[in-house]
């Protein structure tokens, strides 16, 4: 079974998930309370899944949505609430 | 001093995108990955392992020194976390913040919980068991394990999930975890094999060469899952807690 992948992935699916993983990279970064941080981070974890599962490395794209957007967000959001809240730059 | 590292950061950025105009096309059969090895596994992993998905056989079988050594990073890593963080007794002040006073029930989240964790457990066991068909394999499972019994420990607090795996219980377990994987590679030594080399499994079980690799692999990945699920929990306690074992998020 051989199938064509520019067939059935658009490329305005692939622009919009690359806009959004720069634009969520940003915005985490920019943030200055780091609870927001991570859970945008949290997004852009996900978003980066979509990334994988679209380039059909569809073991890759499961240990991020499983360790990227899930357990590390609650690493970071634990580790957020023991430190100072506010980063100072 | 801010502008010295958005220079640097600009910099090495733009060094970054230029060098990826030498990589090779995405999904370009002719790049040295694709001719190098790869087609030697994609041809002959399945006659050799009878395993469909050929991730989990180059994870878990023709790299599996590779794949024992990660098990082996991450279960330091748990253990540096908790040699760092734990403390038995409270040596400073209350956190950073202080937290708003918790409800005692907190009726929707720790219902949720209730219907979902049963379903994730029994989801990482298919993963786990299922990886050398579908994607997914020990670490995933062990990952989503683990995630399950944070979502308890987030949901409830801290003491409801310790009681029921007990943070001993978890050391030991990831220390369990990385012995099937070396044990299973050792057994095949003391057969008279190269560690590793699943299909010595052969002379003392009832199946083939072939067919031993096969669950050889399943071996390995439970212990590979039963390591991650161990090390997600402790790093969770030890980080949310800060060490402290008392209350959670």
């Amino acid at each position: 079974m051989l199938f064509h992948l520019q067939d059935w992935i658009l490329w305005q699916c692939d622009v919009l998930i690359l806009v959004l993983v720069i634009a969520s990279a940003i915005i985490s970064l920019c943030l200055k309370d780091l609870v927001s941080s991570a859970i945008v981070f949290g997004a852009y974890s996900f978003l980066m899944c979509l990334m994988w599962t679209e380039m059909l490395a569809v073991d890759v794209a499961f240990t991020e949505a499983a360790v990227g957007a899930g357990v590390s967000t609650v690493l970071f959001l634990g580790t957020a609430l023991h430190i100072k809240r506010r980063s100072k730059d | 001093m801010k502008a010295i590292a958005l220079i640097v950061t600009l910099l090495l950025g733009g060094l970054l995108i230029a060098a990826t105009a030498d990589l090779p096309d995405w999904g370009d059969p002719n790049s040295p990955a694709s001719v190098h090895v790869s087609q030697y596994y994609i041809e002959n992993s399945l006659e050799q392992t009878s395993v469909p998905n050929f991730v989990t056989s180059v994870l878990a079988d023709y790299r599996g020194y590779d794949t024992m050594f990660e098990t082996t990073v991450i279960f330091c890593a748990g253990l540096t976390v908790f040699a760092i963080l734990r403390r038995a007794h409270r040596r400073r002040q209350k956190a950073v913040n202080p937290r708003p006073e918790r409800e005692d029930k907190d009726l929707i989240l720790q219902s949720a919980a209730r219907m979902i964790v049963p379903m994730m457990q029994l989801f990482a066991l298919y993963v786990v068991a299922h990886g050398h068909h579908s994607p997914g394999g020990g670490f995933q499972g062990g990952v989503i394990l683990g995630a399950g019994f944070i979502l308890l420990a987030v949901a409830y607090d801290l003491k409801t999930v310790l009681a029921r795996l007990r943070e001993k219980t978890v050391l030991r377990l990831s220390a369990v975890g990385v012995l099937i994987y070396s044990g299973i590679g050792f057994v095949c030594l003391l057969l008279g094999s190269n560690f590793l080399n699943y299909s010595a499994w052969a002379r003392i079980m009832p199946f083939g060469p072939i067919e031993a690799r096969s669950h050889g692999m399943l071996g390995v990945e439970v212990g590979v899952a039963i390591t991650v699920l161990c090390i997600m929990f402790s790093l969770y306690v030890d980080l949310a807690s800060g060490g402290e074992m008392d209350e959670g998020l």
